[in-house]
Parts: C-alpha cells; structure tokens; sequence
C-alpha cells in the first residue's frame, strides 16, 4: 500500500488524507482503553484529569483505589468468584467444543449446516433472552443462586467460541501429515498425539482463553443468576456503575486491561507457533 | 493441556474452600449504602456477636416484590427476611407470597411490658408487615448553586426561571405525581381524589413535563446524594436519612426542604415457604432486631424515626458525635408541619397501571 | 479421535467406483455398496457421537428453558387457577346483564378458597391490571365474604355497587382462557377493549412498538457507523505489509478483549457532563463552563459506546476478505487506464461484499439485543427493546409474561437476520482474530 511512484498531486493528497483518517479511527478505538489507566490513579476522587495530574505532579498520583480495591472483602470475593467460574466454565466449555469441532471436521458429518448453526446460537441469542429464560429454568429446578447454574449458563455461551477456534484449526489441517505418519509406521494413537494433536493445541487453547473472557466478562446473566454468595465482579462493577462511580472501578477496570493484554499476547504467540508448525510463513 | 490443567484444578478450589458453610446463615435483603450500613450496625453486627449467625446482605429491595414473586412462583425461596416498603408488603402479603406475622407472639413487648400491637405507631404495622422506620422523601438541594436561598415550596420546584438547573426525581410514578399535582395547585389532602380520575392523572402528566428535559433520574437511594455532589443535578428528590449522611459525614452543602414531604413506613417481611429451622431463626433475628433499643439504636446511624413508639425518647445522638437526631427526624413537628402520609391504598390499586404509563412517557 | 485417520476417500471417487464396480464383492462376499454404505453410516454415526454430548447439553440447558419461556408468553392460568368456580359458572353467561346468583355464588366460594390459601390476591392482581381498583373490590369483599349469607348476588351489590359492572365481569370471561394471545397483543400497542374486539392501546401507554422501531434504527445507524469506521481500517490492514498490519491488528484486537464493561466504563469518563471530553472543550475555551455539552444519558451515548464495541466484529470479517483480494487486480485495472477512484469502486469494492454482508449481519444482529450499554449510557431515550424487558422482568409491577412476548418477538427477528447470515454467508465461516 505504498505510494506509487506514478501518484498524482491529487493521490498523494487523498494517501495522506486517508492515512490521518485511519489514524484517528485507531484513536477511536484504543483511546477510551488507554484513558482510564491513568484515572485509576487519580488521587481525589474524581472520574476526571486534576490539574495535579496535567502537570504531571506526583502528588496528583496515588495508589489508594486499588489499596481500596485490594483491601475490601467484598471485592476479592468476587474477584474469586469470577475466576472460580470463568475457569470451571473454561473447562468444560473447551471439552464440549473441542469435541464437538473434531466430530464438525469431519466428512461425514450429517445435517453440518444445521448443526453448525444450532451450536453457535448461543453467541448470537441477545443475552436478555437467555439471561430470562435461563433464570426461569434453573429457579423451578432450585438451583438459581448456585455456582453450577452459572457454571452450566457460562459454558453454553463459551462454547460456540471453542466450536469456531477449533473449527477454524481443524479447517487448515493438512490430512496428508496424517497419511505420512502412518505410512511411516506410527499407530493410530501415536499419530493422534504426535501429530494431530500439536496441530490441533493452539486452536483449542485459543477456544479456551476465549471461553474464559467470555464467562469472566459476562454481566446479564449473572446478573439473574447471581446471589450474594456468587456475585461475580462483573455484578458488583454494573451496580457500581449505576450507583456511586468511584475511581475504584477504573482500578479493577485497569487490572482487566492487563489480563486482555495478556490473554491477546498468548493469542498472538499461539498463532504464530500454529503458523510456523504448518509450514506458514510467520509473520 | 496437561500442564495447564493442575494448574486450572488449583485456581478453581479458592473460592470453594473460602465458601465453606459455617453455622447458621441469613439473608437480609435492603436498600444497601447508608441504610444497610445502619441495619448492619444496629441489628446485624450485635445479632451476629450475640449468636455466631452469619448475614448476607443483599441489596435487592429495589426489587424486593418482583424477586419474593419468582422465588415464590419457582419454589425456590432464598431470601429469609426482606426489608420492604409498606405498599408492596400490602401486595406481598394480599398474593400470599409472605408469611402473616403474630406480632404479640413473635416481636418483644414495650420495656414497660407493652404489647408490640400497642407499642408499634397505629396505621404502621401490617397483617404481614414489621415496621422499622418512618422516613421521609422530599427535595433537596445543592445551596452552593443557590447562593440567593434554594427553593422553599414544590412550587418552587417547577419554577425553572427562578431556580434553573438540572432536577434528580426518581424513576418512579409514585410521589412524582403527588407532588406535580401540588405544584399545579391540588390542596395536600385531594391528591389522592384527583389522581383517581383519568383528567387528573393527565394533569400530573402534564406538570410533569414541563419539567422533563431538565430532569435525570434516579434507581437507588445511594444515587440523588452522589448527583448533587457531582453537580450533575442542583435539586434532588431523595430520602432524608441520604441528605443527612451526606451532611453530617461528608460535609457537603445540603440542604432539606421538608414542604410537602411525603412519608411512609419500611420495614421487615418474610417469604413464605421458609423451613422450620430457619423459620426459628428468623423470628429469632426479628424478635432481636425490632426490640425498643436496636430501633432507638438505628437513629444513632441514620435520620430516621424509629417505628415504636418506645424508642422515640431513646433517640439520642448521631454515633461518635455531639449531633442531637431529633430535630433531624422526619416526624420533628418543624419538619412534620405539610407532610404528605403516601397512600399505600391508593398505590396498591393504581400502581400498575400509572407506572405503565410512567414508563410509557419516560421512553416516549 | 484418532479416527479423523480413517477417511481417505472422496466423495465423488466413491461414487464412481460405485457404479463401475456394480459386481464387485468384499473379501466376506457382502456386495460392495452395501459394505460401503455401512461403512459410511458408521462415520456418519462416529462424527454425530463427537458433536452429540455438546448438542443435548444445548438442548436441555438452553433451547428447552427458551421454549419454556416462549409458552409462558401465551400462558394465562390466573383467573382460570384461582377462580376456577367462578370460571365454570360464567361461561354461559350472555355478558349483557349482571350475572345472575349462580355467578356470584361460584364467586363467593372461590372467595372462601382463595382467602384460606392466601391466593385470592393473585387473581385480584391479575384484574386489577386491567381494572386499576379491582384489587382493593375483590379483596375487601374477600375479607366479609366468611359473614355474607345467600343470595350472594344482593350480598355482594350490597357489599359495593361495582360489583353491578358489565366490564368487570366481561374481563373475568375474557381472562379464563388459559391461552391467550393478549401479551403479544400489549407487547405491539394492542389491547381488547371490553367487548374482546382488538383495539390500539390509548396513546399514553403505547411504548414498546416505538422502542422496537428505536432499536432498529439505532443498531442500523451503529451499522452504518460500524461500516464507515471499519471499512478503511481493514483495507489498511489488508494492504499494509504483514508486519506493520499485524502491529496494528492488535489496536483492533485490544478492544475485542477487553471487557464490555471496561469499555462502557471508560465512555462514561470521556462522554459525561464533568468528563474527559467537556474538560478538554472547556479548557480549549469551545463551551462555557456551564455550556457542557450532554454526550451520555441518552441516544449519542448509546450509537457513540456500541459503534466503539461492535467495531472490531465489523472490521475482522472485512479484514479476512480484503487479505484475499490480489493487489494486482487494482494495478491491473490502473494500467488499463482506470483512475485511483474507478478501480477502487468498480473492482475492489465489489469483491469485498461478502465481507461487508457478514460484517454487517453479525454487527446488527449483536446490536439489536444489546442491554448493558444502553442501560449505563442510555439514559431514557437510548435505551433499546432489551432494558424494556429487563424493566418487565423487575419492579412491583413486573410482567413476567410481557417480558417473555416482548423477548420472543425479539428473538424471532434475531433469528431471521441469524438465518439470513447463514444463508449468505454460513455460520462456519466465522472467525476471530
């Protein structure tokens, strides 16, 4: 996408003119995650720049809202709780989807489409709906206000994620390395570890970091589902967003960040070990 | 994946081992913020050290009617003791969703051996209902940003030119028509008359939107306080004991103006379909938590009037402080002189219909 | 698993060996079709057993309790349940006069039922609904009802005079229907008035057709927000050199993984009145202090906070087609004497439709359920249909049931746009990152 050398007064305007315009769209997306990470640190507390902070002044900074995190009860039980559901979520989750991709991948698999459509609804039923209904069910079977109807909640809307990421790695899979392995003496299990399941590793972590977001992120459902025993941190955030705004929010806002930063970095490192293992050109 | 999954086994065992139950529990559905804090500092924290109980507080009674119906309707009841406003308790207790209390055989008597039924303030205690408080709702304001002196009556209020700025009310029909139809001229007492018929809802309706675009609303009691400190609203309908708090405890430079307040009565019910055992500790907790001192004790926290009328010359100072909280109390005859008692009766019967139409001219 | 090994044919081989090897037989004499045929319907079974767990987990724990839900919207056992006396005796009834002793007697017994199990409430909540006062008659008529003696009909007249009115009874008619169609009716700005004819709701209660025609212009304007915004990035992206474009994915990447309500968080410190954004116009002197520009609490919150979070859904879908559109295609038409512009129009854009048709199905398929954003930046004009069932679902006037239509009807055009993706695009062809 480099500037011709035959380009016009004309093009070389609109190239710069776009290259601003991409630029700032950038901006739009990234900006209001970069700005809270300073807020957080504020140290009155206001949802706003002090002139303390513009002038880069230390005593404008402080620690105390994630002290104020970090030393209430209620918001590491709920931290706990978010990481305790989103991971037993994660998990069954990924062995759901995983294997439902492997038995999706293949030839033979009949009514595909439809299948296919059934198991990804979850992604695109608005979470209302499945918030009201899920409610409803697990209340008749008295088991609202429990960890594993949120666990159970969580894992169907994770595991259209798993069902994609697998899918996708499996759609790639190159059906010769199976037949080379084979031929080169290796039985069905040694070829199924060796060989398959290295290929396959990165998509079904890929699955189960997404599985994991997702839970760990999920305000509605748990929002009907939740008692006070469960509250996860997403509850506690929304009534803390509706209710008194306090720069404590940016702080375990910030943390989030962190952890998304994380999770995309292992995403990226897995793609590109993916890439590398099929013979792609890394990037 | 075999190295990741110990590792995953060991975050998910955390919570659970912190969960692990421990002698009796109870859940105490309130309003949260300020009020829970006093609940917890009057009634819970001294019930706990007295009994080992454990409470869990949840603050849901926002939503308390709707939560008691599906927890009723799935079998599946998860709240112990609820505390509630008087007209939804009335609903509760019609639809049979809370138990009918024996207030002389599950509440203490008087400290002068007064039966509960005559100890408790007439009108406040319902077939199904345990009165706590009396407390007020009424406007407020910001006094820095009426440095001339706020507004003095709810006519004032609608008075946009002489008092301009942003107006906090709550995202409830209740009391919001009440007090436009006093703004528009409605004598105190005919409220209630002319809401009844289709005209006077419409002339509610009307006064209330000659105000709209300069009102934000409000859900939680915690909010109309927050909104005057922010400035993101100059006058505010809210409860009395929020205004105080933010007064007393944070300094902030409120003001109540008590014209036309409307009071009512809150207090505790309980979910049908308790078990025996938690049952006896429910009446436990409620024979404790309603007695004549943790009533008198509450005031200490909050500026509301206890609902016995024993407790009221125990009313003392604002805990750790000089404060006096009787003239801060709603039923303070300075305070009391235009109070407006809010028509549980009324809402009972009209609520569903007129918070359609709120709601309805909310989106509109 | 290990059985992805085991097929090694294709289909099109396998059918025409079929048809050449008509005699051919297997080792164990079984004709060869058939033995294929088995062998086929057995992978067929073995790629079923692998998806089935997940399948019936879906089932049971999420399309059963959405079809639960759906049959609560038609259900309406109340009257039928709670005056089931009342219900038998008033079916004959002609609905033009008072109805005669027998009603009121089957009235006064339900009445006596119903205050010993405390249900009697219930049916006189579900009148009171459609009659604001009924409750307050049926409940202090309840409470005598022990003392009245027969008639019961002048007992009751006695009691209170409402108990003459025709609309009263017509409504306990209508209402013992167990099945009823008047929640979707409510949920479109219907009703039936007291003759049961289908009338439009009075103009002061009519909300949810307009807030259905809200959601969908606001999620067509996110869309079209989504497109203009999405579209030159993911070019960019596409056409930049790997390295420099995988730098820059991760701009859009960030967002994607950050939690919805982080993101919403930070667009109430940047929109709202005291934020970021008025800070920064107060400063540079473009509003007064008091002239703070209102960004939030209402539709320009909730189009600004939703166009930031379905971004990347817009732009990944685009990204994956443009990669695949070879630059020579564009020099191609440039060295036939094409402008910058032409080529661009008339060769590149046309090739990045099925991007562009997936982008925008999914974005607006996502955006018409949204419920947590509009609710903390949408104020009361930037709420959607989703916030209004939310508000169904809690309230001491909650209806259960109306939240239940509103959210099927909303399900229903979520599932045509669904259908329509897979139509167009398919489902499998969903990716991230």
């Amino acid at each position: 996408m480099a500037l011709p050398t035959y380009a016009g007064t004309g093009e070389r305007v609109w190239y710069y003119t776009y290259r601003v315009i991409c630029a700032l769209i950038f901006l739009f997306l990234i900006g209001p995650i970069i700005v809270i990470v300073p807020l957080s640190f504020n140290a009155e507390p206001y949802f706003t720049f002090t002139k303390q902070m513009l002038s880069f002044n230390p005593q404008g900074y402080s620690l105390r809202w994630y002290e104020a995190l970090l030393s209430s009860e209620e918001w590491l039980h709920s931290i706990r709780n978010s990481f305790f559901i989103a991971t037993s979520s994660a998990i069954v989750s990924t062995t759901l989807g995983t294997l439902a991709a492997l038995g999706l991948s293949r030839r033979n698999m009949p009514y595909r489409a439809f299948i296919t459509a059934v198991l990804i609804s979850p992604m695109i039923v608005p979470l209302i709906i499945t918030a009201a209904a899920l409610f409803s069910f697990y209340a008749r079977l008295n088991l609202a206000n429990t960890f594993f109807s949120i666990i159970m909640a969580h894992v169907v809307l994770g595991t259209p994620f798993v069902v994609i990421t697998v899918t996708a790695s499996l759609s790639g899979f190159d059906q010769q390395l199976v037949r080379a392995s084979q031929s080169l003496g290796a039985n069905q299990v040694t070829t199924f570890f060796k060989i398959i399941l290295p290929l396959l590793l990165p998509g079904v972590i890929a699955g189960a970091l997404f599985a994991f977001i997702t839970s760990l992120d999920e305000v509605v459902v748990v929002l009907f589902l939740a008692g006070p025993e469960q509250t996860p941190m997403t509850v506690r955030m929304f009534s803390g967003l509706r209710e008194e705004i306090s720069p404590t929010i940016l702080a375990l806002a910030t943390i989030l960040v962190g952890i998304s930063i994380l999770l995309l970095s292992t995403m990226e490192l897995l793609r590109r070990s993916s890439e590398r293992q099929r013979g792609m050109t890394p990037g | 994946m075999k190295r990741i999954l110990p590792i995953l086994a060991a975050t998910a065992l955390i919570p659970a081992a912190a969960l692990a139950a421990e002698g009796d529990q109870l859940t105490i559905v309130s309003w949260g913020g300020a009020y829970t804090n006093s609940q917890v500092k009057a009634y819970h924290e001294p019930y706990s050290e007295k009994t080992g109980t454990e409470i869990f507080n949840e603050d849901k009674s926002a939503n308390a009617l709707a939560g008691i119906r599906s927890q009723v309707e799935a079998g599946n009841v998860t709240w112990d003791v609820v505390d509630m406003l008087q007209a939804d308790a009335q609903r509760a207790c019609d639809e049979g969703l809370i138990m009918r209390i024996p207030h002389d055989e599950w509440l203490a008597p008087g400290p002068d051996g007064a039966k509960p039924t005559d100890d408790f303030i007439e009108g406040t205690l319902g077939e199904c209902f345990v009165p706590q408080i009396l407390y007020a709702t009424m406007f407020a304001y910001n006094t820095d940003a009426f440095p001339d002196g706020g507004p003095k009556t709810v006519k004032d209020i609608w008075d946009l030119e002489k008092f301009p700025g942003t107006r906090a009310l709550q995202k409830i029909p209740q009391k919001n028509l009440e007090w436009a139809l006093i703004a528009d001229g409605v004598p105190a007492d005919e409220v209630y008359d002319v809401l009844e018929t289709r005209e006077g809802q419409d002339r509610a309706f009307a006064k209330l939107d000659e105000i709209k675009d300069n009102v934000i609303w409000w859900s939680e009691g915690a909010q109309p306080p927050q909104m005057l400190a922010d400035e993101e609203a100059v006058i505010a309908t809210a409860y009395n004991g929020r205004i105080f708090n933010a007064q007393v405890n944070e300094d902030q430079p409120f003001k109540i103006m008590w014209d036309h307040q409307m009071f009512e009565v809150d207090g505790w019910v309980v979910p049908v379909d308790q078990g025996d055992d938690n049952l006896k500790l429910i009446k436990d907790y409620l024979y404790f938590a309603t007695d004549t001192q943790r009533l008198a004790d509450q005031a200490k926290y909050i500026s509301y009037a206890p609902a016995r009328k024993s407790s009221v010359p125990e009313v003392g100072m604002l805990e750790g402080t000089e404060i006096d909280m009787k003239p801060h109390m709603p039923t303070n005859p300075e305070n009391f002189k235009t109070a407006v008692q809010f028509n549980t009766e009324f809402w009972a019967d009209y609520g569903d219909q007129l918070e359609e139409r709120f709601n309805a001219w909310l989106a509109q | 698993m290990a059985d992805i090994t085991a097929d090694g044919y294709s289909p099109a081989r396998d059918e025409e060996d079929e048809a050449q090897d008509k005699a051919l037989t297997t080792a164990d004499g079984t004709p060869l079709k058939i033995s294929l045929r088995r062998s086929q319907a057995r992978q067929r079974r073995r790629a079923f057993y692998l998806v089935a767990p997940l399948l019936a987990f879906l089932v049971v724990t999420f399309g059963w309790p959405i079809a639960q839900m759906t049959f609560r919207s038609i259900h309406n056992p109340e009257v039928a349940n709670y005056l089931p006396e009342t219900s038998a005796a008033i079916a004959d009834w002609s609905g033009d006069d008072v109805p005669d002793e027998e009603v009121f007697a089957a009235m006064a017994r339900d009445m006596k039922t119903g205050v010993e199990d405390r249900t009697i409430g219930r049916a006189a909540a579900r009148i009171n609904r459609e009659i604001p006062g009924a409750r307050s008659l049926v409940m202090s008529t309840a409470r005598d009802v022990e003392e009245m003696s027969p008639p019961y009909r002048d007992a009751f007249l006695a009691e209170d005079e409402d108990w003459a009115d025709l609309e009263f009874w017509r409504l306990i008619k209508r209402e013992t229907r167990i099945l009823t169609p008047a929640y979707y009716l409510l949920a479109l700005d219907f009703e039936y008035n007291t003759r049961g004819e289908i009338v439009e709701r009075p103009e002061v209660y009519q909300v949810y057709r307009l807030l259905f025609w809200r959601t969908a212009w606001m999620s067509m304007a996110i869309t079209g927000l989504c497109i203009l915004l999405g579209y030159p990035i993911a070019h960019l992206l596409a056409t930049l050199p790997l390295r420099k474009s995988n730098l820059l994915m991760i701009l859009v990447l960030l967002p994607f993984w950050t939690s919805l309500l982080v993101r919403t968080s930070a667009w109430i410190v940047l929109l709202q009145q005291q934020g970021v954004i008025n800070d920064l116009l107060v400063w540079a002197n473009i509003v007064g202090d008091d002239g703070r520009v209102r960004m939030i609490y209402n539709q320009i919150g909730t189009i600004i906070a939703m166009t930031h979070i379905l971004l990347p859904f817009m732009i990944l879908p685009l990204y994956s087609v443009m990669k695949t559109i070879p630059p020579s295609y564009m020099r191609a038409a440039r060295s036939l004497g094409a402008t910058q512009f032409t080529a661009f129009t008339k060769i590149y854009m046309p090739l990045t439709i099925p991007g562009l048709a997936a982008g925008v199905l999914l974005v607006f398929i996502l955006a018409i359920g949204y419920y947590i954003t509009p609710a903390l930046v949408g104020g009361e004009s930037g709420i959607f249909i989703s916030n209004l069932i939310a508000q169904n679902m809690q309230g001491s006037s909650a209806q259960l049931k109306l939240a239940s239509a509103l959210a099927t009807i909303l399900l229903v055009a979520v599932l045509v746009f669904y259908w329509l993706f897979n139509k167009l695009i398919g489902v499998d062809r969903l990716k991230f990152g």
